[in-house]
C-alpha cells in the first residue's frame, strides 16, 4: 500500500514507501530465518531544502533506523530515498562517496563517536581529507582550526584528543566534522539529548546558526519534543515503525490529530507548575509492541484509548485533515467512524 | 507535620592521590511527613551524592562524608552503627535507582529479589514474604503479578523493570522513597506512567518522596518543594511556584531560561549558560556560579554566599549576593524565552 506522498517541487530529500526490515533467525549451526524486525514500515514523507523536519517517536520506532537509511549507512530492504532527484539506493562506490559530501550526520552519543586515538584536527580534517577538499596540509589545518571557530571551539584545541572534551564540546567536534565538507543535508540523531539542560541550549543554538549561515536542510531525530519544536518547521511522528502523523510544526503541537500524538505529548512536562496544573494528561497503558510481531491493523491499537473492532482490521492510510497535516487513523478526518 | 529527615551542613568528598573532589559541600534541607522534595541540578552537582549519603552507601576508599549530620526520625544515620543502618535502609527508607538494568540482578528471579528484603527486615516465613512479593507486583501496576513472580529482569520491559525497582523500594513499608533520576531511561510515555506511579504512592500510602532529577518539567508536575543544587551545594529553594514563577538565583533562572519548552511556539532563541560547571576538586574562591553569573559583583569573587530568605514566598531562600536586589525581575534575565 502506498500512502499519499505530499509532493513539493523543492523537495532535496524524498522517502518513498522505504521498508527496512532485520532478519530474525533461529539455530546455532544452521541458522534459518524465522521472522523480521519491521524496524520501518512503509515510509514515506519529503524535506525541502533549508528545512528542519523533526521526526519523533519511542524507542523502537524506527527514527534512528530510517536515518541511518536515509545517509544510506544501511540500505532499505524495500522504497525509494532521492536526494536532489538522484535514488541513492542505485550508487555505490565514488559515485556514493561524492554524494555523501553532500549529505552528513550528527550522531548522539558524543563519548562512542569519536575515535579516542585521532585528535580533534584529525577528526574534523578527515572529510576535507577524504574529498580532497584542501589543496596542501597547511590549508586542511587552517580549515580545521576556521571550523573549530564556527563550532565556538579555540583553534588550538586542535590538537587535543576527544577525552580532553566535556560532553557539549565532543559534541562541537561531531558537528564540526558533519559541516567539514560542506554538506547541504545533515541527518542529526538525537544530537542533544547525551547534554546538560545549559549546555543543551548552547548546541541547539549553534545549529539553528549554523543552518541560517549556511542554508543547511536537517532531519532531526529526537524523543525529546520540546527540542523538537523548538527548531523544527514539520514534524513527523513514528510508532512501531509507520508515520503516525505529519504536519506544520505549530500545527501538530497546538492542533494534534492522531491519538498517539496527543499522548506522546501530553505526557511531557512542561516546566511550569501552573501551566501543568491545566493540562490534560493522557496516560497511555502498557508498553510498546515487538515490532517482529506488530498489531494488526493500525499498529497503534492495542495502546489506543479511542481504538474501535476496525481498527484492529484495517490499517490507516495517511490523509491530509488540513494543509500539509496528514494523520493515519480511521477515527480522524472527513470520513471518520 | 514534623521532620522526617533532617542533613545539615552535610559534606562527603572523594579523595584521590592528588585531588579532593567535593561532590556535597556544605548540603542542609529538610523533609515534612508526607511531603515531596525535588533535588535538582546537572551531572556533577551532587544530588545524587547527597541521595546515596543519606543512604550511607558512599564507597569509601574513596569517598567519606567528612562533616554534617543526617538526621532521620531524630536518629543521627552518621553516628548510627551498620547493623542500625542495615535496619533503616530498605526498611524505613527505599531506593529507586536510575538504571533499571543495571540494578536488578539478572540472574535471580524477580520473586527471590522481592521477598528478600521482606523476609529480611519484618520477618515474615518464605510464603508470607512470597505472598507479599505477588501483592506488590500488583500494586506497582505490573499485569498478572502472581504470574510473573518467576520471571527474569530480562523478561520486563524498561518501564516495567522500573516498577519491579519501586516495588522492592516499598516492600517493607518505608516512611521515604529517595528516587534518583527515576525516569531518565524511560521513553515518555513510559516516564509518565512510572512518575504517577510514585505520586500514587506518595498519596495513597503517606511516603514521603524525595526525587533527584535534572529535568525540571518531571520536577514541576510532582512535587512540593524544590532545592537547586550546582557544584555540590544547594543555591536556592522554596515552594514549587516560588522557583518557578520568582526564581532568584541566577543559576535557576538560567536553568529556566535554557530549556526549551513544549508549550512556546519555535522562533525564540533559548537562552543558554555560558561555560561549562567547574572542577569539583579546584572549586574557585567564592561563589562557584561566579564565572558563569551575568550578575557577579566584586564581592561573589572573594565570599562564599550562603543561604538567606529572598523573594516573598515562605521558605525561599537563595545563595547569592545579588539576589533580590541587582538581579531584577526574572523578564530581565529570560529575555525573550518569557514574551508568550
Amino acid at each position: 500500500m502506498t500512502d499519499a506522498v505530499i509532493e513539493q517541487p523543492q523537495a532535496l530529500v524524498r522517502v518513498s514507501n522505504v521498508q527496512k526490515y532485520f532478519p530474525v533467525t533461529a539455530g546455532l549451526i544452521l541458522p534459518r530465518k524465522v521472522g523480521d524486525v519491521r524496524a520501518v514500515d512503509g515510509i514515506s514523507f519529503t524535506i525541502n531544502r533549508g528545512e528542519t523536519l523533526g521526526l519523533v517517536g519511542e524507542s523502537g520506532s524506527g527514527k534512528s533506523t530510517l536515518g541511518r537509511c536515509i545517509v544510506q549507512l544501511l540500505k532499505q530492504t524495500e522504497g525509494q530515498i532521492q536526494f536532489d532527484g538522484v535514488e541513492l539506493s542505485d550508487l555505490g562506490g565514488n559515485d556514493l562517496r561524492a554524494m555523501r559530501r553532500r549529505i552528513n550526520m550528527i550522531f548522539q552519543d558524543p563519548y562512542s563517536s569519536l575515535s579516542p586515538r585521532l585528535t580533534a584536527g584529525k577528526i574534523i580534517g578527515e572529510p576535507i581529507e577524504i574529498h580532497k577538499l584542501a589543496a596542501s596540509a597547511a590549508e586542511r589545518r587552517e580549515r580545521v582550526e576556521e571550523l573549530l571557530r564556527i563550532v565556538g571551539l579555540n583553534p588550538y584545541m586542535a590538537d587535543r584528543y576527544p577525552h580532553e572534551f566535556s560532553g557539549g564540546q565532543r559534541q562541537r567536534i561531531g558537528i564540526a566534522r558533519a559541516i567539514a565538507a560542506e554538506p547541504e543535508f545533515i541527518v542529526a540523531d538525537e544530537p542533544v539529548s547525551a547534554l546538560d539542560v545549559s549546555i543543551q541550549a548552547q548546541v541547539i543554538n549553534l545549529l539553528q546558526d549554523l543552518q541560517e549561515r549556511f542554508n543547511l536542510t536537517y532531519l532531526l531525530i529526537a524523543h525529546d519534543l520540546s527540542v523538537v519544536r523548538h527548531i523544527s518547521d514539520r514534524v513527523a511522528v513514528m510508532y512501531l515503525g509507520k508515520l503516525m502523523e505529519i504536519a506544520p510544526c505549530d500545527d501538530l503541537y497546538e492542533e494534534p490529530q492522531h491519538p498517539y500524538t496527543k499522548a506522546l505529548l501530553s505526557a511531557v512536562p512542561v516546566p511550569d507548575p501552573k501551566v501543568e496544573r491545566a493540562r490534560e494528561h493522557v496516560v497511555l497503558q502498557g508498553d510498546i509492541p515487538s515490532p517482529i510481531a506488530p498489531p494488526s491493523g493500525c499498529v497503534f491499537h492495542t495502546r489506543c484509548p479511542i481504538a474501535v473492532r476496525e481498527c484492529a482490521e484495517t490499517v490507516p492510510p495517511l490523509q491530509e485533515v488540513a494543509p500539509g497535516h496528514l494523520t493515519a487513523c480511521l477515527r480522524v478526518g472527513p470520513n471518520a467512524i | 507535620m514534623t521532620k522526617l529527615l533532617e542533613v545539615e551542613n552535610l559534606k562527603t568528598h572523594f579523595f584521590s592521590r592528588n585531588a579532593v573532589v567535593k561532590a556535597v559541600d556544605g548540603v542542609t534541607f529538610d523533609l515534612e511527613e508526607g511531603e515531596s522534595l525535588a533535588l535538582v541540578g546537572e551531572s556533577g552537582c551532587g544530588k545524587s551524592v547527597t541521595a546515596m549519603s543519606i543512604m550511607r552507601l558512599i564507597p569509601s576508599p574513596p569517598g567519606r562524608i567528612v562533616d554534617g549530620a543526617i538526621r532521620f526520625m531524630g536518629q543521627d544515620l552518621l553516628q548510627a552503627d551498620d547493623s542500625t543502618i542495615r535496619s533503616i535502609r530498605g526498611n524505613e527508607i527505599g531506593m529507586v535507582f536510575q538504571e533499571p538494568m543495571t540494578s536488578l540482578n539478572p540472574v535471580l528471579s524477580i520473586e527471590r529479589q522481592l521477598s528478600e528484603s521482606v523476609e529480611e527486615h519484618l520477618h515474615v516465613s518464605k510464603t508470607a514474604a512470597i505472598d507479599r512479593a505477588a501483592e506488590l507486583l500488583d500494586l506497582v501496576g505490573i499485569p498478572g503479578g502472581k504470574q510473573r513472580l518467576k520471571d527474569y529482569p530480562h523478561q520486563f520491559s524498561g518501564g516495567m523493570r522500573q516498577r519491579v525497582m519501586i516495588a522492592m523500594a516499598l516492600s517493607c513499608n518505608p516512611k521515604l522513597l529517595i528516587a534518583d533520576e527515576p525516569t531518565t531511561a524511560l521513553d515518555v510515555t513510559i516516564q509518565a506512567q512510572v512518575l504517577e506511579l510514585i505520586r500514587k504512592v506518595q498519596r495513597e500510602l503517606g511516603v514521603s518522596v524525595i526525587i533527584i532529577t535534572h529535568n525540571l518539567g518531571v520536577v514541576a508536575r510532582y512535587v512540593d518543594r524544590i532545592n537547586v543544587m550546582y557544584a555540590g551545594r544547594i543555591v536556592e529553594r522554596g515552594k514549587l511556584d516560588d522557583i518557578f514563577e520568582d526564581p532568584q538565583h541566577p543559576y535557576t533562572k538560567g536553568l529556566l531560561a535554557s530549556v526549551p519548552r513544549l508549550d512556546r511556539p519555535k522562533g525564540s532563541r533559548l537562552v543558554p549558560i555560558d561555560g561549562m560547571p567547574p572542577d569539583l576538586s579546584a572549586l574557585p574562591e567564592g561563589c562557584a556560579f561566579r564565572e558563569r553569573c551575568t550578575f557577579a559583583i566584586d564581592q561573589c569573587a572573594t565570599d562564599a554566599p550562603t543561604v538567606r530568605p529572598v523573594g516573598i514566598g515562605e521558605g525561599h531562600e537563595a545563595a547569592c549576593w545579588v539576589a533580590d536586589q541587582g538581579a531584577g525581575s526574572s523578564e530581565h534575565v529570560l529575555g525573550v524565552a518569557t514574551d508568550d
